[in-house]
Order: structure tokens, then sequence, then C-alpha cells
């Protein structure tokens, strides 16, 4: 579906329940500013969406709103079934458990080793024995090739291996919706290929549901057009032929509304003015 | 400049009140809620009661010597130098002792609190927190406060036992008295009423440090020079706090114990 003008999907007419994120007229505004303004998107189980727009957008918000960790002030979102809009706080706890978040600076906690990080939502879940833990923390941080970091602390790692300790603490508990906040925002090409070749790997071998914020086109379409080799342990690109397989869908948002949802193919055809020039 | 009109001005304090009130009352229902996290609240007693007790100490010990240093000239006029033991003991456990230590206490504590949330709250590691599903209120608010009102209260009676060890030093080594009469009229002039007025005011004091600290941590904002702002005025408002609800808590207490001295 294309949105090339600001309108409601079709798919919020059908049951949230079978998306992994929906939202419903969302409107958020802070002071004087309408940041959001009666938004509709859906995230279908398994698909990667990359939200763009200029800064201050809202895309970020988007991420903080589907988490809960905001209140819209109008609107309804779903996730995973479970109306976020309407749970309180106390309830929300248990959802966040099911969706994992890489933020913007990484947010690890300082005072805490790699481990402990990407740890610590086993710990806090309990039931799981010291090796189990330690066994999944080796294994996530094997993942995004920092295993050798395990008794560093945040503040002793790179801008990029930071990012990839936060890519491995959302992915310890294999979520089944994952959002990524400018994940290779500031970074250099290099580290950023590393960090869209591990997000390629986590939607093909776990087959997880994204949002993904960026401002870096040409990860977003690296992404639709490159699938994880698992046999090679690399990202591969896909075949001309067979480039639609991939389920990504990218969002343009401009002064509060959506004036794109669709995929590659379909950005790429847009006639809209404003994303042509956005694109280009 | 732009100028902000005093109804706002007063609509902002009284949101704030609201607010730390709202804080203060989550955090007493975060203690019957679980998880409980006793390992937090073991670290945190050790931060803040273990990491305090030298400068409880010194202040106590300080502050016996000091009044002890002080009354004695006006009890010598009286003949009444005897009597330094009894005025050494009341003033500690009744007013100084829980008052000082926890000013003390607000000043290295409230500070710590609030400047540890607000660094996680700017960096986002509170949301984080809220992210990976685990309740910032459990997990770091609730074991702040149950940690220093219990150790407050320990605290409280080191140092009324450090004031009356330097009202002893003062009392041998200065005005050459009896040290068993000193401590006898120490010990003998005290009552339950007197333990019970200055054992209340500790636990009552502790919970407005942490409650206080977290709120301004948690509230930060602007980066760096927030966290620094956030700081400053917990220890600002935890201080005053201590010293309007000691005024009340005395008043309260005295109605309380008729006829009380």
């Amino acid at each position: 579906m294309v949105t090339a003008a600001p309108q409601q999907p079709a798919a919020v007419a059908e049951s949230p329940a079978t998306h992994a994120i929906v939202f419903e007229n969302v409107s958020i505004a802070f002071e004087e500013n309408q940041v959001l303004d009666s938004i509709s998107f859906h995230l279908a189980p398994g698909e990667t969406k990359a939200l763009f727009g200029v800064a201050g957008a809202g895309k970020s918000i988007i991420l903080k709103l589907a988490l809960g960790l905001i209140q819209p002030d109008a609107g309804r979102i779903w996730v995973l079934g479970e109306e976020v809009s309407a749970l309180p706080e106390e309830d929300l706890f248990e959802l966040r458990r099911r969706i994992g978040m890489v933020f913007q600076e990484s947010a690890l906690f300082d005072s805490l080793t790699v481990r402990e990080n990407v740890a610590f939502r086993l710990l806090e879940e309990g039931g799981a024995s010291s090796e189990e833990i330690e066994r999944r923390v080796r294994e996530a941080l094997r993942f995004v090739e920092l295993e050798h970091t395990l008794d560093l602390f945040p503040g002793e790692l790179s801008g990029g291996m930071r990012r990839r300790v936060a890519i491995a603490r959302a992915m310890i508990t294999q979520p089944e919706v994952l959002l990524y906040d400018s994940p290779t925002g500031g970074l250099d090409p290099v580290t950023s290929t590393t960090i869209i070749e591990l997000l390629v790997k986590q939607r093909d071998v776990y087959n997880s549901s994204s949002l993904l914020v960026t401002h870096r086109l040409q990860d977003a379409f690296t992404m639709a057009s490159h699938n994880f080799d698992r046999s090679e342990n690399q990202m591969r690109p896909l075949p001309p032929g067979s480039r639609g397989q991939v389920s990504m869908s990218f969002l343009i948002l401009r002064d509060g509304k959506v004036i794109f949802d669709g995929n590659a193919h379909e950005l790429a055809r847009c006639p809209d003015e404003y994303i042509r020039e956005y694109i280009s | 400049m732009e100028l902000i009109s005093p109804s706002d001005i007063a609509k902002e304090k009284v949101f704030s009140v609201q607010e730390y009130c709202l804080l203060a009352a989550s955090s007493i229902k975060a203690l019957f809620q679980r998880p409980r996290y006793f390992r937090d609240i073991l670290q945190q007693c050790d931060l803040i009661g273990v990491g305090s007790l030298p400068i409880v100490i010194l202040t106590g010990f300080f502050t016996g010597f000091v009044f002890a240093l002080q009354s004695a000239n006006t009890l010598q006029r009286f003949g009444s130098l005897s009597l330094i033991g009894q005025l050494v003991s009341l003033s500690m456990v009744r007013e100084l002792g829980p008052v000082l230590t926890g000013l003390m206490v607000a000043g290295r504590n409230a500070s710590g609190i609030a400047s540890e949330l607000g660094s996680m709250k700017v960096t986002e590691q509170i949301d984080a927190m809220r992210a990976l599903g685990t309740d910032p209120l459990k997990k770091l608010i609730a074991p702040r406060v149950v940690a220093t009102v219990f150790m407050l209260f320990f605290l409280t009676i080191i140092s009324d036992l450090m004031g009356l060890t330097g009202g002893m030093v003062v009392a041998k080594v200065l005005l050459r008295l009896d040290l068993h009469q000193y401590w006898t009229t120490a010990w003998e002039s005290l009552v339950m009423d007197d333990i019970i007025m200055g054992l209340i005011k500790p636990p009552i004091f502790g919970f407005l440090i942490a409650t206080v600290g977290c709120y301004y941590g948690m509230n930060s904002r602007g980066g760096t020079q927030g966290v620094g702002r956030a700081t400053t005025q917990a220890v600002v408002a935890a201080s005053v706090l201590i010293l309007l609800t000691d005024a009340v808590i005395t008043r309260v207490l005295m109605i309380t114990f008729a006829g009380y001295r």
C-alpha cells in the first residue's frame, strides 16, 4: 500500500491482533509543537519498516509510543495484540519483555559490565541458572562478534561496539518485535554496514518484526536488497528477480503526517516531489 | 528575558509538590510489591549507611565536644558543672543527634541519589530499564528509600553516642570532672519519651532524604548542567524539609507526651 497523502491504512480496519504493531490515528504534542498528527500505520509479523523524516519529525517518538514509554494525546496503539495506549504502567512491563529496543545513544547501564548489561533482562526475569545465563550472554555477544568484551564497562567501548552490545542486550530473549532508534547514527560507513548486517541477520535468523528509525536511506535499501546467508555467516545481495521476497517497507513522516507508507519499488516510483527530493 | 506570570510559577510549584507526593506514595507502595530487590537494598545500605559512618562519627563527636565546651562556662557560673552530662545527653538524643545526622546524610546522599538517577535519566538509562521490563520504582527508588530509612536510624544512635563521647572528653580532660558522674547524670536524665522523640525522627528524615533525592534525580532535564542543578536542589530541599519537619514533629510529640519537660 502506498500513501502519497495522509490517510488511514486499510489494515487498521482488521483485527490489531493480526499485526505486530498498529497505530490508529495517533497524535501527540509537546507544549505548542504538534509532533504527530493523527498518524496510522501497521507493521506485519516478520516485517521490517524503516521510518524516515527530518530531525524532529517524531520518528523516535513513534518507538517510545510503541513501547508505552510515553502515552499519546489521542489515538490507539496495539503491540502484539495488546493495546499499549490503554494499559497501566504495571501491565506494560510484562509486554515490554516481549519487545527489544536499541536506543539512539545505546543507553547501556554505565555502572554495569557488558556481561551484566546483556544479562540484565535474564537476571530480572529470574528462573535461569547462572550457567544458562552465561551461555546465553556469550551466545548473544558472539552474534554481534563482541564475546571478548564481556568484562569491559560501556565507557571502555567505541560507539559502534556500544551499539552492538545494545543490540545483543535487546535480542538476548529473542523478542517478537525489535525497535531500532538510529542504530547507525554518527557511525562511520564500515561500522554502519556491520550494524546493518547484524539487523539483517537478526531479521532472517529469528524472523522478528522491527521498526527501524534512520536518516540513512542506504541502510534501509541495503536491508531491502540483502538477506543473510547462514552457511557463510554473512549478508548477501538478493538476485534481481527475488528482491520482493524481503518483507521490508518504508514510512516517511512530514509535518506530523505519514506521507508515504509502501515498499522499495513503490517508493522509487512515487511521484510526490518532496519524496523524490528526499530519496535523491 | 521572558517574564513568567506568578500564577504559572505557583502552578508549577503545586505541580512539583503533587509529583513529589505521588513518587513518595508510589515508593511506599513498591515496598509491598514483587519483585523485591534485597541485593540492591543491601548494596544501598552499604553505600548510604556504612559510607556515611565517618562523617556521622566526626559530626557527632565534635558537636558533643563543642556543646560541652560552650555550656561549661554558663554552668560553672551557676555552680552546676556536674550537670554537663545531662545537658549533652538530652540535647544530643532529643535534637542534635537526629537533626545533624539527617543534615549530614542529606548533604552526602540526597546529592548522591539525585546525581546518580539524574545521570541515568539524561542518558536514557531509566527509559532503557523500563524498556527491558523493569520498574525503576522497584529497582532504583524503593531500595534507596528502605536503605536510607533503616540506616539513618542506626546512624543517629551512633551519632548520639559519639556526641556523649565528645562531651565526656571535655568533661574529663578539660574540666577534670569525674567520668562516673558524667555518665550517670547523662544516663539517668534520659527517660523513654526522650528516646522515642529522638528515634522517631530519623526514619522520617531518612524517607524525606531518599524520596527528595529520587524525585530530583528522576526529573532531571538538560544534560550534565541539569544533573548538577538537580543535585543542588535535592540537598537544599532535603535540608529545609528536615528542619521544617523537625519543628513540626517536636511540637506534635511534646503535645503527645503530656507533661513533657
